[in-house]
Formats: C-alpha cells, structure tokens, sequence
C-alpha cells in the first residue's frame, strides 16, 4: 500500500466519517510500529492514513473500582509507568512492556497490538486473561465484544472497515486475584514471542484457587483462551501438580505452525512451560494481594 | 626492535581524532551524500532462487515519466574471466559482472536483474514493477548434500572441478578440490589411545553491519567520474568498478565515506558499477542504498560449512593425528573460503600428522564475502570441538591438553612455513591463570574453552604525511577507518615524531590523493598502514633534520630529534618542529614525508575463549553468563580499541553460536531477511566481555604490532558450543545453539 | 499525491516542511532537512540507529510518519551537546572507546540521554534492556555499557 492522504481527526465521530469515505481504502493509525512497515514492504493500493492519536480519550484511561477504561492509542511506553495500572494488573503492564524495543514501546500501543491482530501479539492473551472487553463504535452505535471473540484470524478482527475500537474496558480483578504474562523468544528482547501465556488467577484465603483465566498466544492463528487449562488450576493450590496439569492442557489446546520462529513442536512444548511458569508467579502475586 | 623501547603515545588510551564527528552526528557516512541534481538508483531482483531469463524487456519502465536511466547486464561494457584484486583475494570479473547484474540466469533469491534510477525513490520503485520478465524456473540447490550429489542441478554447465589431476568429465557444482596434509595421519590414529571423530555443521551467517551498502556516484563522461561509498577498500572498488565499465583507473576517483561496519562484507561491489551506469546514461549523478533485507538477501553472507573432524592423543596427553574433510558453500560463484578452514583448523596445535581435504560448493545463495577470518571460524570450531571432546575423554584439563600440544615458534604448519614467534602458549597461560577459569561453575553452569588461529596479512600501504606552516601536519592515508585505526596511526606518527597527537590530522584520502593501497582487511592496517606511517614519519624527522641543519650551517648528523625538537650537538639550539616548518620557505620548500611499504612478516594474532553458559532445560534457551577473551596482540598500540576488537570479535562469535541463521524455504527464499528474525546479539543479550591483552612482540614491526581484527571471531563458536554441551550434559555438533536444537538435544539424551 | 505542509520543532528550532504523506520521519530528516546525523540502519525498527525523540519520547523516527511531526517537538543527535560543548554522555562515549565504526553511535547517545532523563541511576541490567533496540555489531557493547554508567554517575554528581 501506498500511502497518499493522512488525516488526523479530533473526534470520533470525525474519524466515523472519514472511514465512511469510499474513494480510497483507509488504514486507521495507532502507534503505527505495525502500520509504517505494511506500507513500506508492499507496493500495492493508495490508502488514506487515519491517525487516532488526535482524538480526546484515545491516549488516555481510567482506573476504578469498576475496573479500567483504556484509551486503546495510549503508547506501551507510558502505560508501563502507571503503577496504579501496575499494581492491578501486573501481567498486562508487563505484556506491554515486552513489545519491542523502547523505541517501538514509544509508539506502539495496546489498541494497536490487538487491531493489528498477529498470532503472537503480547497483549492479547494477557489481555484475554483479565476478561478484557473492546468497545467498538461505528456509525449504528456502540457495541462490545470479548478480545478472544475480537480476533477473527491472522490479522483479522471483528470490525467493519467504519467502526473504531473506542476504548478497552476490564473488570477490577475480584479480590485475591493477580495476572501474570510470560513469552518466550529466542533472545532476551526484540523479538515476536514464539509462544505466550497469560495467566489470571483467584485465590480464597485458604489459597485455595476459586477462579482462573489462562490464554496462549503464538500458537494458533489466534491468541486462545483454554479454559481446561484454567479447569486445572480451579480447586488447587496451584501446586506443582495443577500447573503441570494446566500446562498439560495449554499444550494440548496449541495448534501451532512451524516458522522461521519455531517449529510447532518446540511451540507446542514451550507455551506448556509458560503456563505453567506464569500461573506459578500469578498465584504467587495473588498471594501477596488483599 | 629494542625491548627497553619507551614509549611516550603508544599504549596510552587517547581520544581518537574522528570521536568528535562521530558522536555529535557529523560523520558523513555512504547515504549522507547527496550532490545537486542527483537521482536515486533502485534495483529489480529475482523473486526464484534459480532461473533461466527468457526475456528481460525494460521499454514500459523506460517510458515512465520521472524514470531517468535503466540498467541490465548488457550496459557491462566487456567482462572476461580475468582475475582483479577484491578484499582479502582475488575474485573473477565474469563472475563479479554476473553478480552485480545477472546475465542469462538468476542464482539466488534477490540476484540482481536491472536498476533503475528515477527522480525520486517512489517512482523508481515503481518503475521497477513495469520490467518484463519471462523466467523458467529451475529447481533450486540449496545445501552442500544437494549441491554435491551426482545427479544434481547444476549452477554452472561450465563448471569442472578443480584440484583433482586431471579435468573431471561431468561439471559439477563442486568448484574446487584441495587437499593439504603432512606426516601420516593414519600412522598417528594408530598411535592413538582415544579417537573423536564427529560431524559438524555451521549456518549461512551474515556480517550484520549496520550500515547498508550504499554510494553516490557521479559520471563524467569528458573527465574523471566519482564514486562516494561505503567500502573497506576504495582502491579495489576502483579496480573493480573500473574494470566492469572498461575504464582506465585514473578516470575514476573513488571516495570512502566514514564505513558504518564491514567485517570482510564491504569488501566488493555490488552498487558502484550499476550506480554508474545509470549516471552515465541519465548524465545526472545517482545515490543507491540497499533496504536491509536487499542486504541480507544479496550482499556476501560467510559459507554456512559440514566437516568431518577426527583427532586421536594418547593418555599422556600427545594429539598424535588430526584429520578433516570440510565442505564450505562458496554461493552463487565460487570461490568460498574452504581451503582457509584447512589450513587455519589445526594450527594452534604442535600434531606432526595433518590431514585436511576442502571443497568449494556452489548453492543458489548469495555469493559469499569474506567475514572476519574468513573460512576460519568454521572449521576451527570443528576442530576445537573436537580436542576438548578429546580432553575430556583422556581426563585432561582443556587447557592443559592445549598447552602440551601448543604450536610455537618453529612449529610446521600444513600450510607450508613453519611459525615465527607466536603467543599462543602465552595465551593459554593467561587463560588458566584467569579469574574467570580458577572460579569453579555453579550447578547446572558450562564451559568451554577454545583457541583460534588467523595467520593476517601485510601488503601495501601508502602514507604521505604533509606538514603545514605550522608545524600541524596530515597524515594521508588510504586504508578506510572501520574501528579506530585512525587514532593509531596518529599515535605511531606522534610517537615518530614527538609532537602532539592533536597536531597530527589523519585522513583517509581518496584514489587520486594517495597511491594504492590494499583494502582494510586480513588485520593488517594498523600492522602494514602502521608501518608506511612510521616510515612517513621518519621521513619527516629526517627532513627535519635536513631543514634544522641547513639553519644552524651544520650537518645533519651533527643534529639530533628528541620530543619533537632538533638538537644541535655541534653547537648550542634546538627549533621546534613548528619553528623548523616556518622557515620551510627559506629552506627548501615544504616537507612532506612518505611511506611505501608492502609489508611482510605479518605476526599471527592467536586467541583463547572462555565461556560460561547456564541452560534453561525446560526451553532449551542460552545464557552466556561469564566470558573471557585472550589474545596476542604482539604490542597493543590503543589497548582500548585492540579489547574493543576482542569484544566485538566475541560477540560476533556468540551470536554465530547462539542464534543467527538463514533461514531459507524450500523455494530457497530467506525467511529471515531483517534484524528482527536474523537475531544478533543485543546489549541485553551479553555479560560484560573481560579481555586480557597478551603481547608477544612481532619482530617484523618496529612496535611489534600483530594485527587483531580477525581472530577474536573463531574461539566463540567452540567455547560457547562446548560450554552449552557441557552444561546440558550432551554434544553439541550443529550450530547455532538455538533454543529449539538445544531442547531437541536435552530431550533426546532423556 | 500532494504534498503536506507540516510545522515542526526540532531541537527547539521552528521548522517548516512539505513532505508527502508516505514520507517517514527518518525520510525527511535525511532528506529534505539534512540532518544526516540520524542514520538508517533497517527501515523497520529493529536497529534503533534512527532513534530521536517525539515529544519527550524515544521512537524509531522509522516509524513515524514526517506529517506526525505537526506541532510535535522532535529531538535529534544535533541537538545533543552544544555547538562548542560535548555533552557528558558524547564525552563518556568518546572517552571509553564506546564506538568502532560509529554508525549506531547517534542513535545510541539519542537513547542513553533518553534512558538517563527517565532514570539517572539505571543497574547495569537496566540500561543493557533499555538499549536492547539499539544495535551495535562492532562493539559487543562492553564498552558502550561501562559508558552509559559513567555518564549517569557523572551526571548524577553533577547535580548533587
């Protein structure tokens, strides 16, 4: 694509109408880390560039007792240095925190990993392990879908080429809970996750496991929630035994390909591991959270 | 040379004289260029790894508007099989001209098939997808077993194997065969107590500079054209430029901008003759830069290898026999660096019973270019592997089975010459006696240790230093700056001459400011180019010398330099070199001094490694948590720069062993072709890498200079490939240690 | 295509631009303004030699559009230092050797101020993953690193 127009509307409503123009295809534009390479590694369409960043709400979000309502166009870089975000949700800031580079953190943003929808987006499942919902609107209105159901393919989602993810909205954790997000790459940074986990998890007083989430991504065409893998975890107290279990069970729920990234085998092997690890440090954090 | 030599400049830790440019942006690298007028140069490449060209028709993208020039293989004037110089040797010119554009067939994915040049890169690009192209596609070669095998397709219907007797009666995709040997093996193996005989094999990796290849040239078609461009040689680009064009060498000036990374990779060309085509046909000058995944698709990777390493000892710690059979992929065109890794495999080692036999295969690859001691790492990683399997076996300390077997002075090579004094012994020494080895390893910790030997090079370097009014002078050199030579040489010239480094400028000058001299490779500029400055410098002194005497009405042995002043010992003065070079006027004229040097006696720089690695048995994935590197360096003229080569070395060598790779389809398509997924060592990828500089002078440089670019690159592979075994409790023989491969290695010992 | 006419600061100077709407950050730095001294080293970010700040921000300048810059403050390498001054950071560079061919140099100073503004007193371990987008193949980044803490212990005396 080539890109001929940029537009960066003020509003919603402004950014509904430009999507509604059918003269050329619009790209809407978040951090653009995703964006800017399409538009380089292919010569093919004109395409109008609609930038968010210009938008009141889109950079910004709230934290209540309610939960939070996250601007979906905030950068990684300034999300992972709210605390209060941190303090809450921990595996989601760290999911965040593992997208590329500093520099790439300094663009890119969580609306953005999702909308873009690769396989191995790192906050996807961290974000499917907090039960994370995207507010879409469009010009029929305003409707709400689940993250795992958002993600339709490989960079696929759910929306029409009019509507716009507004905000992404999660429930305040009950308490007792905490999350944590691990990946795997071959190196220590930089590089697209070979397979990642996200994992929530509830414990009672007695540390017993009431409640869990657990989500894998890179290991199918799109993040996964496996909910045998959460099965395994409700009831115990996160002992060896269930998170051998839940590993069991992430691995038997991966349908992986074989890349320059990773064989499926290793894929399916490793996002076991991660699960596994990652329930270990959410139940962990879940045992420090009042 | 004088041991009790005292230096003023060398060995200290200065400021190099082009830091200040560097770290403020004001370098002026291969892109930084841009001439009034000037157009931007794109090139078509072949989407098959292998293909006959049934028509290449460029009229539609000619038509374009803003389309300024065209170029294909039939604008290459006149190329013939002759042999030019390129880098660290000598490359054919077909071959070269066939590279650069292809003629009749593509070779590899991403082969050069036409350029354009356009008033803007948007257009050129465009330009691009107007070029008709008809291909009947072949089936790819793209490893040595597929490459060696009787019935294989074939690259090259020419192409007869070299080496045997007499001409093989089929071509073959094996270019060359070469077999080095001395004693008898086979008498040594029988002698033996303990044999390791095991297979190898090293990925396709790249150079990884950080600065693509590019230039900005300019065609005059009544004077002299221009060439501005990253290159480690702009002498050789000369040559070869000029010979693809058939132009006489003085009517092109080549310039060699600042050179953000070579390692052996920018050591040929691949832009400069089509950029001047398409100056020459558009009389407007043109700037070219490769995309990074142009650079890693089409610009000279090192051989991926296999070999065959077997080694026998007694018990008494005597490697009696040491034999390889080493297969290197040379790429596209022949001419990979295999009979390198024969004669560099074995040499840190005192074995009268060598046996190496080396082949050079053609793939449908990108031709290969030299990488830091090119063709060493490979084999000696097979060979290193091998003596510390044998260590281990026998129940000897690695080190200590080194040091019994280490070559020295004397020692026969299966190369021909026996060595000079060499520190490899002094090396090994330092090793043992490091913190990093007498600290035992944790639970679950490896090691490995490894030596490398690279024989570097000399040849011919030119130096004029030309003194100002003021007693400042320039030293003109012609060897481009790719890690800090530029701070040497100021240093030698200093020490020479007694004078400020800040007074002494050095530059690289460009074809026409300087005579010939060979590219920055083989570790040889500060040992060679070191040499000419030091000869230029005491040309200087001794015109100095000249100028003060004729002042004082004396001879000029009658005076003497110290610190930068002459001395009169016939009577009472001394002048400053600045007040020596005010009066040049009355004097004579101004002085400049020379150096032509083609420089000898070129000391091997060897090396030893140690690494620690800690494995994460559930993933498979390396930490290298502990290094080490050790290395000769004959007399460290900047010690800050000599460890920044031993690091940089290091890193370049972990990244071979841990993680890098091309990764190809069976299409033979590079899957990898960008920094995200061909992964280099990142800062946060490494521990701090301890160096220690040992200094075993080179009798054949005044300081005792060897150089030490190369070597630091070969130990890695072992020492890290070693240290992950034995960490994980298995043998490692495959390269890189990638997470899954190591995995697959934990699994299967169970 | 018709091209956008953008204004800008960079390096507190005002800047007036046209570029076209594909034209990257990086693009019309080099480009149309001259400022040579960010380099291009991939394209995609993934080298880190391009690094400049937005707003106070470390980004690719890769991967930002040139008409992004409107209204934005953009800081790049020749803004580092004063024009007869180094900075601390360029002196550490230049004083433990942190750089060989020098390519990445800018790229990495533009970070190290970047990392030193958000957190004067990084570990070692800290800095490496700040840096870890800034590639550097000559080096093995020994010396870069020894740089890096010098230049915040320095700083951080400086403003004791």
């Amino acid at each position: 694509m080539a890109v001929v127009d940029y537009q960066a509307p003020q509003s919603i409503e402004d950014a509904i109408g430009i999507l509604q123009k059918t003269d050329i295809k619009s790209k809407v534009m978040a951090g653009g880390t995703d964006l800017i390479i399409q538009t380089k590694s292919q010569t093919a369409d004109p395409v109008r560039v609609v930038d968010l960043k210009h938008i009141d709400g889109m950079m910004s979000y709230t934290l209540d007792d309610g939960g939070m309502s996250l601007g979906p166009a905030m950068s990684c870089a300034e999300f992972t240095t709210l605390d209060d975000v941190k303090a809450v949700y921990p595996g989601l800031s760290e999911s965040a925190y593992l997208i590329g580079s500093t520099q790439v953190q300094g663009r890119a943003s969580i609306g953005g990993n999702l909308c873009n929808a690769s396989p191995a987006a790192d906050t996807i499942p961290a974000l499917i392990a907090n039960g994370a919902q995207c507010v879409i609107e469009g010009n029929n209105g305003e409707r709400v879908v689940a993250v795992e159901d958002f993600v339709t393919g490989v960079a696929q989602n759910c929306m029409a080429s009019d509507e716009l993810l507004k905000r992404i909205s999660m429930p305040r954790p009950a308490p007792g809970t905490s999350d944590a997000y691990l990946r795997f790459i071959p190196r220590t940074e930089m590089d697209i996750a070979v397979a990642g986990a996200g994992v929530s998890v509830t414990l009672d007083s007695s540390g017993k496991c009431t409640a869990a989430r657990v989500a894998i991504g890179a290991v199918a065409v799109t993040a996964l929630l496996v909910r045998e893998a959460a099965e395994a975890l409700i009831g115990t107290a996160v002992d060896e035994q269930a998170l051998d279990a839940a590993a069991a069970a992430a691995s038997a729920a991966a349908k992986p390909i074989t890349d320059r990234r990773g064989t499926a085998e290793y894929r399916t092997h490793v996002v076991g591991v991660l699960v596994k690890r990652a329930a270990k440090i959410a139940a962990e954090r879940a045992r420090g959270v009042k | 040379m004088s041991e009790a030599k005292k230096f003023n400049f060398i060995g200290q830790r200065t400021i190099r004289p082009d830091g200040h440019d560097k770290v403020t942006g004001k370098a002026n690298y291969a892109a930084d260029l841009s001439l009034p007028g000037m157009i931007w140069g794109k090139i078509l490449r072949s989407p098959h790894a292998h293909a006959k060209i049934l028509k290449l028709d460029t009229s539609r993208a000619e038509a374009m508007s803003g389309v300024m020039s065209v170029a294909t293989f039939d604008d290459l004037p006149s190329v013939s099989n002759e042999a030019i110089q390129s880098g660290e040797g000598a490359i054919d010119s077909l071959d070269l001209g066939r590279n650069v554009l292809a003629r009749d067939k593509v070779l590899y994915h991403g082969h050069a098939i036409a350029a354009i040049a356009a008033k803007t890169v948007a257009i050129a690009e465009k330009a691009l997808e107007l070029i008709d192209v008809e291909y009947e596609v072949l089936t790819p070669v793209l490893d040595l077993h597929a490459a060696m095998k009787a019935d294989a397709p074939l690259l090259h219907e020419d192409m007869f194997t070299q080496g045997y007797p007499e001409q093989p009666e089929k071509p073959s995709n094996i270019a060359a065969r070469h077999e080095l040997k001395m004693g008898d093996v086979e008498a040594g193996f029988a002698e033996a107590d303990v044999i390791v005989e095991r297979d190898f094999v090293t990925p396709t990796v790249h150079q990884g500079y950080i600065e693509p290849h590019a230039c900005t040239v300019s065609y005059n078609t009544e004077g002299q054209s221009m060439v501005w461009c990253s290159t480690q040689g702009h002498f050789d680009v000369r040559a070869s430029t000029a010979k693809l064009l058939a132009m006489p060498l003085g009517n092109l000036k080549v310039i060699a901008s600042e050179i953000g990374g070579g390692f052996g990779g920018k050591t040929t060309v691949y832009l400069e003759p089509i950029a001047l085509i398409l100056s020459r046909k558009s009389g407007r000058p043109v700037k070219m830069m490769m995309d990074r995944d142009e650079v890693f698709r089409a610009s000279g990777p090192a051989s991926a290898a296999r070999l065959t390493v077997k080694v026998g000892g007694k018990k008494d710690g005597t490697i009696t026999a040491m034999q390889t059979s080493i297969a290197y992929e040379a790429g596209a065109f022949k001419g990979s660096p295999a009979m390198i890794g024969g004669m560099t495999a074995f040499t840190p080692y005192n074995c009268p019973n060598v046996y190496c036999e080396t082949f050079d295969v053609v793939v449908n690859k990108p031709k290969v270019a030299a990488y830091r001691a090119p063709g060493a790492p490979q084999a000696e990683f097979g060979a290193e592997m091998a003596v510390s399997e044998l260590a281990e076996k026998l129940g000897i300390d690695p080190v200590d089975l080194r040091l019994q077997n280490a070559a020295k002075e004397g020692t026969q090579t299966v190369y021909g010459p026996k060595l000079k004094a060499v520190g490899l012994v002094e090396c090994l020494e330092a090793a043992k006696n490091s913190p990093h080895y007498k600290t035992e390893l944790k639970e679950g910790e490896g090691r490995g240790i490894a030596s490398g030997f690279w024989f570097n090079i000399g040849g011919q370097s030119s130096v004029t230093i030309n003194m100002n009014p003021d007693g400042t002078g320039t030293i003109v050199e012609g060897s481009p700056d790719i890690g800090g030579s530029r701070a040497s040489m100021q240093m030698m010239a200093s020490e020479e001459l007694g004078i400020p480094l800040n007074d002494l400028k050095p530059i690289i000058g460009d074809t026409e400011s300087i005579p010939y001299n060979q590219s920055t490779g083989g570790s040889r500029t500060t040992f060679a180019t070191g040499m000419a400055v030091i000869e230029a410098a005491q040309d200087v002194v001794h015109q100095l010398k000249e100028r003060a005497a004729s002042l004082w009405n004396v001879t000029p042995d009658q005076v003497e330099w110290r610190d930068g002043s002459a001395i009169n010992t016939a009577g009472e003065g001394q002048m400053t070199c600045a007040e020596i070079c005010a009066k040049c006027e009355k004097t004579g004229g101004q002085i400049s001094g020379t150096g032509n040097v083609n420089a000898r006696g070129a000391g091997p720089s060897f090396a030893v490694h140690v690494c620690d690695t800690k494995v994460d048995m559930e993933t498979g994935k390396v930490d290298v948590i502990r290094y080490t590197a050790i290395q000769d360096a004959g007399k460290a003229i900047h010690p800050s720069y000599v460890e920044g080569q031993f690091q940089g070395g290091a890193a370049q060598g972990i990244g071979w062993a841990l993680n890098e790779e091309y990764v190809y389809n069976d299409d033979g398509v590079m899957e990898n072709a960008g920094f995200l997924d061909y992964r280099i060592p990142l800062a946060s990828d490494l521990p701090m890498i301890d160096t220690i500089i040992v200094e075993v002078p080179n009798n054949f440089h005044p300081y005792g200079v060897r150089g030490v670019g190369e070597s630091g690159i070969i130990p890695p592979l072992a020492a890290v490939g070693y240290s992950v075994g034995d960490a994980i409790g298995a043998n490692v023989s495959e390269l890189p240690c990638s997470p899954p491969r190591v995995l697959k290695l934990i699994q299967e010992k169970g | 295509m018709t091209k956008v006419h953008v204004t800008t600061s960079i390096n507190g100077d005002e800047t007036e631009f046209l570029c076209e709407p594909h034209d990257t950050l990086l693009d019309v730095l080099r480009n149309d303004l001259s400022l040579t001294g960010t380099k291009e080293g991939c394209g995609s970010g993934d080298c880190g030699a391009c690094s400049v700040t937005l707003n106070g921000r470390l980004v690719c300048s890769c991967l930002v559009l040139g008409v992004e810059a409107e209204g934005a403050e953009v800081g790049t390498i020749e803004g580092v230092g004063e024009a007869d001054n180094l900075n601390v950071i360029q002196e550490k560079f230049l004083e433990h050797a942190a750089l060989q061919c020098g390519i990445c140099t800018p790229g990495l100073i533009v970070s190290t101020q970047a990392l030193l503004a958000e957190n004067p007193s990084p570990t070692e371990e800290e800095a490496r993953y700040y840096l870890a987008g800034n590639l550097c193949r000559c080096t093995g980044y020994d010396k870069i690193i020894r740089a890096v803490m010098d230049s915040a212990e320095t700083m951080r005396g400086e403003v004791k």
